[in-house]
């Protein structure tokens, strides 16, 4: 996969944040899967079915180890980190947020984490109250704490920014809220990648992500919710699974986690999603923290010699995102202009579009590195750079 | 002026010169746009905006002597070249010409491989507003 040739040049895979490539072991574990396992789960009085629900399952408990969750029904497998949130918003949110409640997020958030609240106010009538950043992209702390209040029922924020890579302190954002009784919710579609999540060191009532930016499988995604939490929360979506017992008077519904999997759940790429597991694993999130922040050091530096060159984001701590501009260009020509010379970045607004506004722009170009990226890639793509600068910035 | 036929064949020849090359042909196409004609400050306005372009791509058209001179302009450098083609072929021209043209250069010259699915589908819009300015400005001419 990342050794082919796109328009003729040797291809450099820079969107990582968007989607990373699968590692071999996750292809297996697809194929073999379908070949040797296929079979619908928990109910199946057959082999297969056994050998398929406790191979699920397995994935469960690895991912219970994976961000160390007290228990492996804290897991609940969803489409990916906008169903988790959209799920906690429709549960969670319509139980215990109403009227005259308040909600916060921060500027940085994406529009998965943005929109379901907006949805969520609007229904029960609550407020959402936004969390305000500096010009170099980090939230500014002390205005949070002056938007929590008593009022204040979720707090819902991204670890680490998809735009701008700024890691967000959420230890103490965490505590400030629990001091006040509010829950909190973290985006961890871009850190659970990098840095090590543990649900029990930071207190977070709820944290989504999604496989498929942890080298697994697409349309597969984790909400991890504290079992007393998910307990009082009412059932997602209605159908088989999720049931204890059906008549036509009444259901009564399953134990959690099967309370919020209705339906066949995506079998396949639960299964492979392990081998993803592993292959962080396997290396250690200490060594490709350390690999990812040498790039992202490695590219700062070659890029600050470019001569029209513009950071968007510029935070103290960060994961592998290096999102910019270059000085009289639009980021769709740059990045198009990198496509033909084989680098696959991303640009526009990154649906982050109230965070681009508060920045004075239309969007940025971003290169975002993983475990399989080098520094001859960022040599590659700062040439390609300079040379499309060079037009506008002579 | 030669006609649209001619001027399709030169822009043909034009990117056969580049063949394969895609970074080549992207810098061709962004030279294109910076001889296009400028629109004026007041014209760039949401009202002028083409809908379904991904970047912000201003066309105005207005009558000249029965024919139809039209106006772009956009925020990308890339978008500008492509509507500079456009307008190349299709500018002051009778409506009638104008909505019979076919314009298969976009693919001779494999347009959407050069710009992609989404670009492709702003370019289209581009194609579907200029012939609705000729709409209506050959209606005005038969009323």
């Amino acid at each position: 996969m990342l050794h082919q040739k796109v328009h003729g040049k040797p291809l450099v895979y820079f969107d990582n944040a968007a989607t990373t490539q699968k590692p071999q072991s996750v292809l297996d574990a697809l194929t073999g899967y379908y070949n040797n396992d296929n079979s619908n789960i928990h109910r199946g009085a057959h082999a297969l079915a056994d050998r398929a629900t406790r191979y699920f399952e397995e994935t469960r408990d690895t991912i219970k180890e994976f961000i160390n969750a007290r228990e492996a029904a804290e897991i609940i497998f969803t489409k990916g980190t906008t169903e988790s949130i959209n799920l906690v918003a429709a549960t969670f949110g319509r139980k215990f947020i109403g009227k005259g409640d308040e909600i916060i997020i921060s500027t940085m958030e994406h529009h998965a984490n943005i929109v379901p609240w907006q949805m969520l106010c609007e229904e029960v009538g609550a407020l959402l109250k936004i969390i305000p950043i500096s010009e170099s992209g980090e939230i500014l702390y002390e205005e949070f704490e002056n938007l929590l209040s008593p009022k204040t029922k979720l707090v819902s924020i991204v670890h680490a920014s998809n735009t701008l890579g700024t890691i967000n302190p959420v230890k103490r954002i965490i505590h400030a809220a629990h001091s006040l009784g509010a829950k909190v919710l973290l985006d961890g579609a871009q850190s659970t990648s990098h840095l090590e999540v543990d649900v029990q060191a930071l207190d977070c009532d709820f944290l989504a992500f999604s496989a498929h930016k942890l080298y697994g499988p697409t349309g597969l995604g984790v909400l991890y919710g504290k079992r007393e939490i998910l307990e009082i929360m009412p059932p997602f979506l209605g159908g088989g699974e999720m049931i204890k017992e059906v008549t036509f008077e009444k259901s009564t519904y399953n134990e959690i986690p099967f309370k919020f999997e209705a339906g066949t759940p995506n079998i396949a790429d639960v299964i492979a999603f392990k081998s993803s597991l592993d292959f962080i694993n396997g290396l250690g999130k200490k060594v490709i923290k350390a690999h990812e922040d040498d790039l992202l050091a490695y590219a700062n530096e070659k890029m600050s010699e470019i001569k029209g060159f513009i950071p968007v984001g510029t935070a103290a701590e960060k994961v592998s995102v290096l999102s910019f501009n270059i000085n009289g260009m639009h980021p769709y020509d740059v990045g198009m202009m990198l496509d033909a010379n084989g680098i696959a970045v991303r640009t526009g607004h990154h649906c982050t579009q109230p965070l681009m506004k508060r920045l004075g722009l239309e969007g940025t170009v971003r290169a975002s590195f993983a475990v399989y990226n080098s520094k001859s890639e960022i040599d590659s793509m700062a040439e390609s750079v300079a040379k499309i600068a060079r037009i506008k910035n002579k | 002026m030669n006609s649209i036929l001619e001027i399709q064949d030169e822009i043909v020849s034009e990117f056969e010169i580049l063949g394969d090359d895609k970074e080549s042909t992207i810098y061709f196409i962004m030279e294109l746009g910076s001889g296009l004609e400028s629109l004026p400050e007041v014209a760039r306005i949401e009202d002028n905006i083409i809908k379904g372009c991904q970047s912000k791509v201003w066309l105005i058209a207005e009558e000249q002597d029965g024919k139809v001179h039209y106006m772009a302009d956009s925020n990308t450098d890339i978008t500008k070249g492509l509507i500079s083609l456009l307008l190349r072929v299709l500018n002051n021209r009778v409506p009638e010409e104008i909505l019979n043209a076919k314009l298969d250069f976009v693919e001779r010259i494999g347009m959407g491989s050069i710009i992609g699915s989404q670009r492709s589908n702003g370019f289209a819009s581009m194609i579907k507003q200029i012939k609705l300015f000729a709409i209506a400005i050959q209606s005005n001419q038969t009323v």
